[in-house]
């Protein structure tokens, strides 16, 4: 394998991993629906942590990877229309999924309040938090666009 | 490899985006279903999270990866290579990991099941831990699979 069949190999795990972390959350937002406890909520944090590692490393991996490669690779430029536009979609999703996680750990920040008031039953309030559509909303469009950034991946527009 | 992707005809665009999506999916279930199953510490409701991301987000993604995979190994031609010719290397890896993965997914499903209608019975959460480990192999299989289709290493 050349250098560029690494790079190759470790931006498009650095994909799956931006997915899969995706993916995590989705599940997470279905189950923190049906979460109306302190620590039901809490509970999660640790698969939080999960997808927070995953979406990370992953969206971390595929920028820096696909920008080495749109360099090192002929018959790429960086100003190709699909390499900005992949780019361009990359940082919208990267917003959007900053602002879904301020959505859903306004949850965590309440659940963990109630626990230090010493309140451990069922909270009305805290499953309205947890169920936030404002959240869902943004999850829904950061992967819209990431769907949209494979499609550019696979298609290559103008390539 | 990098040539060849740049000059990638474009009928073979959606049989690949069929597999890559569903792979995707696939190894997004598993790490979930790995992550739930892990952190569960015999909770109930953890464990079954764990369980129903397994079946309901990585059996589809694998049925996709795989109907992906026929439909982009057809249109590329390897089904029609002479019988004296291997498939190359990475190709092998990812037809071995898809299918036995998709045995070792079937066992894991049987075994989380029983153990998820074990727990209804107040019983132990054994088998789920099976499901847990088998998840864990498979991830990492899948892992290996994703780098030799791209990298595709001779």
């Amino acid at each position: 394998m050349s250098f560029d069949d690494w790079l190759l190999a470790l931006h498009v795990l650095s994909a799956f991993a931006f997915v899969a972390g995706m993916i995590l959350f989705w599940v997470l937002i279905v189950a923190v629906r049906q979460t109306d406890t302190p620590d039901g909520t809490i509970r999660m944090y640790p698969i939080v942590k999960v997808g927070n590692a995953a979406t990370g490393i992953g969206a971390g991996g595929t920028i820096v990877l696909g920008i080495w490669l749109a360099f090192s690779v002929g018959g790429y430029d960086i100003w190709d229309g699909w390499i900005i536009a992949a780019i361009v979609l990359w940082l919208l999703s990267a917003e959007l999924g900053r602002r879904t996680g301020a959505a859903y750990m306004q949850g965590m920040i309440k659940a963990r309040e109630l626990q230090t008031a010493g309140q451990a039953e069922a909270s009305p309030e805290l499953l309205a938090i947890n169920r936030t559509s404002n959240g869902v909303l943004l999850h829904f469009l950061a992967s819209v666009v990431v769907l949209l950034i494979l499609i550019d991946m696979i298609w290559k527009p103008g390539a | 490899m990098s040539v060849l992707a740049v000059v990638r005809p474009d009928s073979w665009n959606l049989p690949l985006f069929i597999h890559v999506l569903g792979a995707m999916i696939l190894v997004g279930g598993l790490l979930t279903g790995a992550a739930a199953l892990g952190f569960a510490r015999g909770e109930v409701r953890f464990l079954r999270l764990g369980y129903w991301t397994l079946l309901a987000v990585s059996l589809p993604g694998y049925v996709l990866m795989r109907i992906g995979a026929q439909w982009i190994y057809s249109r590329e031609g390897w089904d029609d290579l002479p019988d004296d010719v291997d498939d190359p290397a990475w190709l092998g890896i990812g037809l071995i990991t898809a299918d036995l993965g998709g045995l070792i997914l079937l066992v894991s499903l049987i075994a989380g099941g029983v153990g998820v209608y074990r727990l209804r019975a107040g019983k132990g959460a054994g088998l789920l831990k099976v499901t847990l480990v088998l998840s864990l192999v498979l991830l990492a299989a899948y892992v290996v699979a994703v780098w030799a289709m791209a990298g595709k290493p001779e």
